[in-house]
């Protein structure tokens, strides 16, 4: 059993060190992935342009311009938009936003009467004119506030938003990107590992040796789980360096957790390996089965609480789920083994029956 | 004694397909046994089934009085297995190669380098040992193919179509190499589509759509041919084919480069068939009588193969 | 100066409609590389020449020059009168190719690989449904029109592969191990077609390794790293040898030094 699983791992190493160009790849192509996908998925929104319909034409107004334009959320239409031109403006996507100033603006104020502006914004993208909304508001809210400061306020809220203080969705999305790749990375590796024998022909000669079945797929998995946690240790640091997202909770914990995932996604790359009949075949259904379950349903992006009953329980059988629990939890905040231990045995579960299943499926005969 | 390998009435099906169909046969210890057929006649999957890589559907396969069925590690481990594709790793050198698939068979760590230099002696690939498979010309790697398969000294080996492709003098030196096997006292079955290289088995078995058209040596299988043969030697002739296979006592004609060899049926002499043809052709004609060759009979087998099923 | 003679001797070839290949000093080199070292040679129309070598010997490269696949890298070659440096796409439209692998779509029916080879030869429309007909009844393969390619047998497949690469009517035939794995009978059929072939005056040039096949052609030549060793009949050969059968030439003539063929 020793000699003959030795064996096919050193040889496996072979072909990983021989092949440099795919090693690279392998390497560069997770950095890659994040650094692509981390400056495109983001919900925040900035420069965001409006036009101005300055009826009003008074310091006061201009001071409501200027408290738009002066966090970096807002940016002003270097001119001024007349009204007949607003509707091509939208159309043209030239601004999200558009500000009415009425005439008797400053009268209403320094008459202390409330003073009405008018927000117009393009809700074409529901998400977008919410934020749009809300961010508006705020300036308002801070525009009044300065205006006013003479009238004390009856009572303030303020909110301590917790573990993501800046509510940054860089630092929700990250660990789930990392969650993503490495599940894509991994199950890519051991899914093409069978089958490049399987079409080589070299399956065929290994067969007619005393080999056991939990040697080949033991073999093939134990080289890969090493560089699968390369590949974590590499996108971990990349987020780290280019996304500034904190690990507050305990690095071995993160590291030992992520062995676990990527022996999960091994797993399950072997587990097609030994269905599909070619690489072409086991890659298309390797992407298939890992990049929209687990961008869609892991809780990536929707949270899982607010999906159809049938969609939950196929994020139950996710190991991104748990994984995206664990990852988002030592990162963000900062939790430790004796919370994380139920994901933590899931995933394993998951990763056992996986393997278990692998090297049930996997024919010692060529039928 | 015992035959090493008895196949008794196997049958083997993909979905409609009959790939072979009732085939018996039996290979004595130390034999040079042949399966001659072209393809789909059904050698591969004999030699699968062989090798325990694929179940019978019908029949008795054994190999040293194991069933191919139930005894599949044991058969493994005593079986050499070459498949018709090269099917070593091209990534890993000449080297890798051997010791990856004897640690596989576990090989006596001991015995090892012995074995090594007594498969590099015969094959002549020890200085290019840390060549990678990939890179070696075809007829090389079919020795480190046959190598990897003798690493573990294996008492019987099941050769499919080893020269498929091979040029003709690593062709040679390849059987070369067998008879020397057979020395030592491997056994081994071997297939091919060539005729040439069925002539220097012991015994062979000829197959054609699965079923086995006959079995001997390839000496008896050509006595077995009684019809006569002749050689015609004339170039410009080669395209009265159709005149001449409408003569009297004229069974087929077959052309041969610059000549066309003639099969009559049995009671006709040359005199009579030169006088035949003198009259279809109308002029005179050169006739030499000839021995059919191995591939004679196979076409002759085949026909006669074809009238039975008709 | 020996470039005009090349010159010279390249016109008068291009004159002489008697010649379907004609090799001078052909050469190519990959980097330091010589796969074909300067061959020479002519087949005339109507001939099978068989073109026979060990593997790695050059004849791959050999005949992807003829094809105007691949620019030589000295010397000179006429392909139908065609020069293969400068007039590449006149020798494919009269040249026929045949491999081995049979380049037939297998998941195309047997109507539809006639149908697209027209069409890349340059085939009405008309032209193309007047041919497959006639195809078809040639190969008796007019039950078998709709049926998928992958179903035929082997020996059939090599006839319809065959018979497409003469579609377009070249005057030259090039055939890479053609008969591999066929069944006996298929095979002398199939050399029957050839002798039928080249004796409607178009040339035939074969590539095998089987020496058997060797003995059916009228004219051979052996090529041993990337140079024409020996060349001639096969009547000829063995008398000149004293031996009896092509494999026995061969063999003596390329040697059994498999250290020699590794280690270029």
């Amino acid at each position: 059993m020793r000699r003959r699983l030795m064996a096919i791992i050193r040889k496996e190493f072979i072909h990983i060190f021989r092949d440099w160009r795919t090693l690279l790849i392998i390497i560069l192509m997770p950095i890659l992935m994040i650094v692509l996908y981390g400056y495109a998925i983001t919900l925040d929104m900035r420069n965001i342009v409006f036009g101005v319909i300055d009826d009003a034409r008074t310091p006061d107004s201009r001071a409501l311009v200027d408290a738009f334009a002066e966090n970096g959320f807002f940016r002003t239409l270097p001119r001024d938009v007349r009204r007949n031109e607003m509707e091509s403006l939208f159309m043209r996507r030239d601004v999200h936003m558009v500000l009415v100033i009425p005439e008797d603006f400053s009268a209403d104020l320094t008459q202390n009467r409330s003073a009405v502006v008018q927000l117009i914004i393009d809700a074409s993208d529901s998400n977008v004119g919410t934020f749009v909304g809300n961010y508006a508001e705020q300036v308002l809210g801070i525009y009044n506030q300065r205006m006013n400061h003479a009238v004390p306020a009856l009572f303030e809220i303020a909110p301590r938003i917790f573990y993501n203080p800046d509510m940054n969705s860089t630092n929700f999305f990250v660990p789930g990107l990392v969650a993503l790749i490495l599940m894509l990375i991994s199950a890519l590796l051991t899914s093409i590992a069978i089958t490049r024998e399987k079409e080589t022909g070299t399956m065929e000669q290994i067969l007619v040796s005393p080999v056991h079945a939990r040697e080949i797929v033991l073999g093939k998995v134990l080289p890969y789980v090493l560089l699968g946690l390369v590949n974590a240790a590499l996108i971990l640091l990349s987020a780290w360096i280019l996304f500034d997202v904190p690990v507050r909770g305990s690095l071995a914990l993160l590291g030992l957790l992520s062995l676990v995932y990527v022996f999960v996604a091994l797993s399950f790359g072997l587990m097609i390996s030994t269905v599909a009949r070619t690489q072409l075949i086991a890659m298309f259904g390797t992407l298939m089965a890992t990049i929209l379950p687990t961008i869609m349903l892991s809780g990536f992006i929707f949270p899982i609480a607010s999906m159809p009953e049938l969609l939950r329980w196929i994020a139950n059988v996710l190991p991104a789920t748990y994984f995206l629990i664990i990852i988002r939890a030592i990162m963000l905040k900062g939790v430790g083994s004796a919370e994380l231990w139920p994901q933590a045995l899931i995933l394993s579960g998951i990763g056992t029956l996986l393997l278990t299943a692998a090297t049930r499926r996997f024919r010692m005969r060529l039928e | 004694m015992k035959p090493l390998v008895s196949v008794e009435h196997f049958s083997k099906s993909y979905g409609e397909i009959r790939a072979v169909r009732d085939l018996s046969f039996s290979v004595r210890r130390g034999e040079l046994f042949g399966l001659i057929g072209p393809d789909g006649a059904g050698k591969t999957t004999t030699m699968r089934t062989l090798v325990t890589l694929l179940r019978p559907d019908e029949g008795t396969v054994t190999v040293d009085g194991m069933d191919v069925r139930k005894q599949l590690k044991a058969i493994r481990a005593i079986t050499g297995y070459m498949p018709q594709r090269f099917s070593l790793y091209p990534d890993l050198s000449v080297e890798q190669n051997l010791r990856f698939f004897a640690e596989l068979f576990s090989v006596p760590r001991n015995e090892l380098t012995d074995r090594m230099q007594r498969l590099y002696r015969f094959s002549r690939l020890e200085e290019f040992s840390t060549r990678l498979a990939g890179r070696l010309s075809g007829g090389m790697k079919q020795k480190l193919a046959l190598s990897c398969t003798l690493i573990h000294d294996p008492v019987l080996l099941v050769l499919d179509e080893p020269t498929t492709g091979v040029d003709p003098v690593s062709r040679s030196e390849f059987w070369e190499i067998l008879r020397e096997l057979r020395e030592q006292g491997v056994t081994i079955v071997v297939s091919t589509p060539y005729m040439d290289e069925a002539m220097k088995c012991d015994r062979i078995v000829i197959m054609h759509s699965g079923v086995a058209l006959a079995h001997g040596t390839p000496g008896e299988l050509i006595n077995s041919m009684r019809l006569p043969m002749y050689a015609l030697d004339e170039r410009d002739l080669v395209m009265n084919f159709s005149r001449i296979e409408a003569a009297s006592g004229v069974r087929s004609v077959q052309s041969f480069g610059d000549s066309l060899h003639i099969t009559t049926d049995e009671d006709i002499d040359e005199d009579r068939l030169s006088a035949a043809l003198e009259q279809t052709l109308d002029r005179p004609v050169r006739l030499r009588r000839i021995a059919p060759s191995l591939e004679d009979v196979f076409i002759a087998l085949i026909e006669q193969g074809t009238e039975h099923a008709e | 100066m020996q470039n005009d003679f090349a010159h010279e001797v390249a016109n008068q070839r291009q004159t002489d409609p008697d010649l379907a290949v004609s090799a001078r000093e052909l050469t190519k080199r990959f980097g330091r590389f010589t796969a074909v070292d300067g061959i020479s040679f002519d087949v005339r129309r109507g001939e099978i020449f068989g073109f026979l070598g060990a593997n790695g010997a050059g004849k791959t490269t050999a005949i992807r020059m003829f094809c105007g696949l691949l620019p030589p890298t000295a010397g000179e070659a006429q392909v139908a009168g065609y020069d293969v440096r400068t007039q590449p796409r006149m020798i494919k439209q009269t040249i026929g190719y045949m491999s081995q692998k049979f380049s037939l779509y297998e998941d195309l029916t047997v109507a539809q690989n006639i149908e697209f080879y027209g069409g890349i030869y340059g085939l009405t429309r008309p032209q193309i449904e007047h041919k497959t007909g006639l195809l078809l009844d040639e190969l008796n393969l007019r039950d078998r029109r709709d049926t998928l390619t992958q179903s035929l047998p082997l020996g059939w497949k090599q006839r319809l592969a065959l018979s497409v690469s003469l579609l377009h009517d070249p005057s030259i035939i090039f055939l890479d191990e053609p008969t591999g794995g066929v069944d006996p009978i298929s095979r002398r059929n199939f050399w029957r077609i050839i002798y039928e072939i080249a004796d409607s005056g178009k040339t035939v040039f074969v590539t095998t390794h089987y020496m058997d096949e060797a003995e059916y052609c009228g004219r051979l030549s052996i090529m041993y790293q990337g140079r024409i060793i020996e060349i001639g009949t096969p009547g000829g050969l063995k008398e000149k040898y004293g031996l009896d059968t092509m494999q026995d030439i061969f063999v003596h003539l390329v040697g059994g030094d498999t250290r020699k063929e590794a280690k270029q």
